[in-house]
């Protein structure tokens, strides 16, 4: 019998084999492949060249892995928790500015992947997602792990679509990968009940080269009226700024910006999304602005007669108090997405175009203008800005015998020499990495700047290290904001994807130990955890290297020693200063030259500058 | 201020929630909202009226463009315009006011489009201030019930909102 049975799968796998051949004779002839709706998903995927796929399985998409199977061209990466999948996904498409690929089961599956879909949409992450659903004739009466996907998410992704029809797989996926990677990116749902993906159905296959939608025509090029009066406003204005975001990296303006910036002589600051589009360690780089913005960004926001916004969406963890923002600045506003114009802050010249070609022709109308750059005011201008900076307001205590949170991430920067790739979870963790660490080039810092995603960093990691495997990967992340993926381990084990997981463990929610602190006279409700495993025995339980941290001296020895291992995963359990605050901070409600900013070392008051 | 937003939108399966959805996301009032396939089958036509200031509705402008689905639509506020409201009425009737019930009917070119011994259905069309006068002439207490189709409209001239 077993003898038989070994022949049989022989046989199967021959078989298979011929089919593949066959498959790729047909499409070598340009002929009218057939194929069944699991095939045509997959072939799609290839043909749009996808690399990566994360997901996980489940009963309605048993024909999709069924097809995953039998190719090795896109590689399927399982993670252990669908929200995994899309922040992998995401994390790979924020590096590299390709889509990001899910595929994840009803029901459950479905619904675990809408945290990873919301973080994705907040941030404008190209990423398309396909859910498996249960077979049509059964949509709507309860079936065993059904949900409304469509529904559910059509709050949070730039669009999506039901499959109804086998023949329609192909052109839905290209409008998809189109949808999600044109104009504002964004992600995009395929919901595909599991009779469409039915073996037995075979039909014609064609991959569409280009697609054509009536009601989908992202703006390109700036409106030239506008580009002309944008142009007069930099070049008459006397206190100047420039704020760009998230649009900047996105829509790959860095080039631009760089040169824009460096021909005009202007400070540039940047939103925790927009960070590294223009280098950190540029002198006219005045640090990110906002909510944990640095004094000198805030002040000089808050003081400028003209803000040239590329890319930025005035978040309301930028402006701060709406009705004080900015009080003497005219505003140039440019932005793919014309509802993001005008929408919490008006402005007075809205231009409406890609961030790279916009600034392309701002740069020219600035060559061909009859009026120069004041040197003169710009230069008084830049005294001022000196004197902010002065201040220093990123000064911390480097004697503490505690370790500080801001000494690690200045150590990880020296170790990796400023070029790794930082992913991060969000909390104080988040906020001290933002500010810590100067990226100089785009798409090395990726973080959940909209939703505030806790769990999103480890997973990203893992997606960035499959994308990037000869660069070094950090995953800076907190004690509380680590558990919320944990399981992620076993991928990162799985697919030999080595990261280094930085965690300033503080054994507080940090963050919300802050707040509690600040605004409810330290009442820490529910902001300690006082059971927080033994992250060493846990990253050696999923087959990793744990190391614990508690002394300041040993911080950069352990660092130099983790990012050595370059085929190991390290967990760096950092014990970090338990009552350490970022600074500055706006607190909600007040405006950018109302800062908290930090005692001055060796007095016991708050320092407040106006 | 009020506007009547005329919007084409792609007539797939979900494109009408896409429009609820996002009004009651943005926190936006939907006053009234018509819609149904036109010439082209593959194409429906909404009427929608909402209330805000200039700020609020130019954001609801561009967050409905922003929807995928969404083909064209125009702000008729801002061109000349007809609008017209189709409402149907049964009233309770006495021998004593129908009478003048059909002379009131006749004033605001109204039809009366089903008789029983006790009721009257009324037809009429018009804008819906029109509509809002014919209820106020009507006794509270005769009223059965009211059937308003919401707003529609068309810009006057040559014009139109097509694609
Ligand atoms: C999924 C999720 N739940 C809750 C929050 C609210 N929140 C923001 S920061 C934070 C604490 C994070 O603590 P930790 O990860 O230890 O980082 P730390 O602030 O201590 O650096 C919480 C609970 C969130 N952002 N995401």
């Amino acid at each position: 019998m077993c003898h038989l049975g070994e022949k049989v799968k022989y046989f199967e796998c021959k078989l298979t084999i011929i089919v593949h051949i066959n498959v790729i004779f047909q499409l070598l002839e340009g002929g009218n492949v057939e194929l069944n709706g699991a095939q045509i998903v997959i072939q799609s995927l290839k043909d749009e060249g996808v690399e990566y796929i994360f997901g996980y399985p489940g009963g309605a998409v048993l024909h999709l892995y069924d097809a995953l199977f039998q190719q090795e061209d896109v590689k399927h990466i399982l993670v252990r928790h669908e929200q995994g999948a899309t922040h992998a996904a995401d994390g790979y498409a924020r590096s590299t500015g390709k889509p990001g690929v899910v595929l994840v089961t009803s029901g459950p599956g479905a619904t675990n992947a809408v945290t990873g879909i919301a973080t994705a949409y907040m941030d404008s992450i190209p990423l398309v997602v396909l859910s498996g659903q249960v077979p049509s004739p059964v949509i709507g009466s309860d079936a065993f792990q059904e949900v409304d996907m469509v529904g559910i998410t059509r709050p949070c992704v730039k669009h999506n679509f039901l499959v109804k029809d086998v023949t329609k797989i192909a052109e839905i996926i290209k409008k998809a990968f189109h949808i999600a990677t044109t104009g504002r990116p964004g992600p995009v749902v395929i919901d595909i009940p599991k009779d469409i993906t039915d073996p037995s159905v075979k039909v014609p296959y064609h991959y569409p080269k280009k697609i054509e939608m009536r009601s989908y025509h992202p703006a390109t090029s700036g409106n030239k009226g506008q580009i002309k009066k944008a142009v007069e406003l930099l070049l008459t204005a006397q206190r100047p700024v420039i704020y760009s975001g998230g649009g900047v990296v996105l829509g790959e303006g860095s080039q631009e910006l760089i040169e824009l910036a460096h021909l005009l002589g202007y400070p540039v600051t940047q939103t925790l999304m927009g960070l590294g589009a223009f280098p950190a360690t540029d002198k006219q780089f005045i640090g990110m602005l906002g909510m944990h913005g640095t004094y000198e960004a805030n002040m000089t926001m808050h003081e400028s007669d003209l803000i040239l916004a590329i890319g930025a969406r005035f978040d309301d963890r930028v402006t701060g108090k709406l009705d004080m923002f900015c009080p003497y600045a005219k505003i140039i506003h440019v932005d793919i997405d014309p509802a993001s114009i005008s929408k919490t802050v008006k402005v007075d010249v809205p231009i409406v175009g890609e961030v790279k070609l916009v600034i392309r022709q701002i740069l020219e109308g600035l060559k061909d203008a009859k009026y120069k750059i004041d040197k003169k005011s710009s230069e008084m201008w830049w005294q001022q800005i000196n004197q902010w900076r002065s201040i220093e307001c990123l000064e911390f205590d480097r004697q503490s015998i505690a370790i500080k949170p801001q000494f690690v991430i200045e150590q990880l920067y020296e170790v990796t020499k400023g070029d790794a790739f930082v992913t991060s979870d969000v909390g104080q963790h988040q906020m001290w990495a933002a500010q810590y660490y100067p990226f100089d080039k785009p798409r090395r810092w990726i973080n959940s700047g909209g939703l505030g995603t806790m769990g999103f960093g480890l997973p990203a990691a893992i997606g960035v290290k499959l994308a990037h495997q000869n660069s070094d990967v950090a995953c800076v992340t907190g004690d509380a904001s680590i558990q919320m993926c944990i399981q992620e381990l076993s991928t990162a084990l799985q697919y030999n994807t080595p990261i280094k997981i930085i965690n300033l463990n503080n054994s507080y929610m940090g963050m919300v130990r802050q707040w509690q602190e600040f605004s409810y006279q330290s009442r820490y409700s529910h902001s300690y955890m006082e059971t927080i495993p033994d992250f060493v025995k846990l990253a050696e339980a999923y087959g990793h290297v744990g190391i614990r941290i508690e002394k300041p001296e040993d911080v950069r020895p352990a660092l130099e020693r983790a990012f050595a291992m370059k085929d190991k995963t390290v967990f760096l359990d950092i014990l970090t200063d338990r009552t350490e605050n970022v600074y500055p901070m706006i607190e909600s409600g007040k405006s950018h030259h109302d800062m908290k900013l930090r005692v001055a070392i060796g007095t016991t008051t708050d320092r407040e500058l106006s | 201020m009020r506007h009547v937003i005329a919007i084409l939108i792609e007539n797939e399966a979900g494109a009408l929630s896409r429009v609820a959805g996002l009004f009651s996301a943005r926190g936006y009032n939907i006053e009234s909202l018509t819609v149904a396939p036109t010439e082209d089958p593959s194409l429906s036509r909404m009427t929608l009226v909402t209330r805000g200031s200039e700020d609020v509705v130019e954001q609801i402008t561009k967050q409905l463009n922003k929807l995928i689905d969404v083909v064209k639509l125009i702000d008729l506020e801002d061109i000349v315009h007809i609008e017209r409201e189709l409402m149907l009425v049964k009233i309770k009737t006495t021998d004593k006011i129908r009478e003048e019930l059909r002379s009131v009917v006749e004033i605001f070119r109204g039809k009366i489009i089903d008789v029983t011994p006790t009721s009257y259905v009324i037809e009429m069309t018009g804008t819906s201030d029109k509509l809002d006068a014919f209820i106020a002439t009507l006794d509270k207490n005769s009223i059965i019930e009211v059937v308003r189709s919401g707003a529609t409209g068309i810009s006057r001239g040559e014009k139109g909102l097509h694609l």
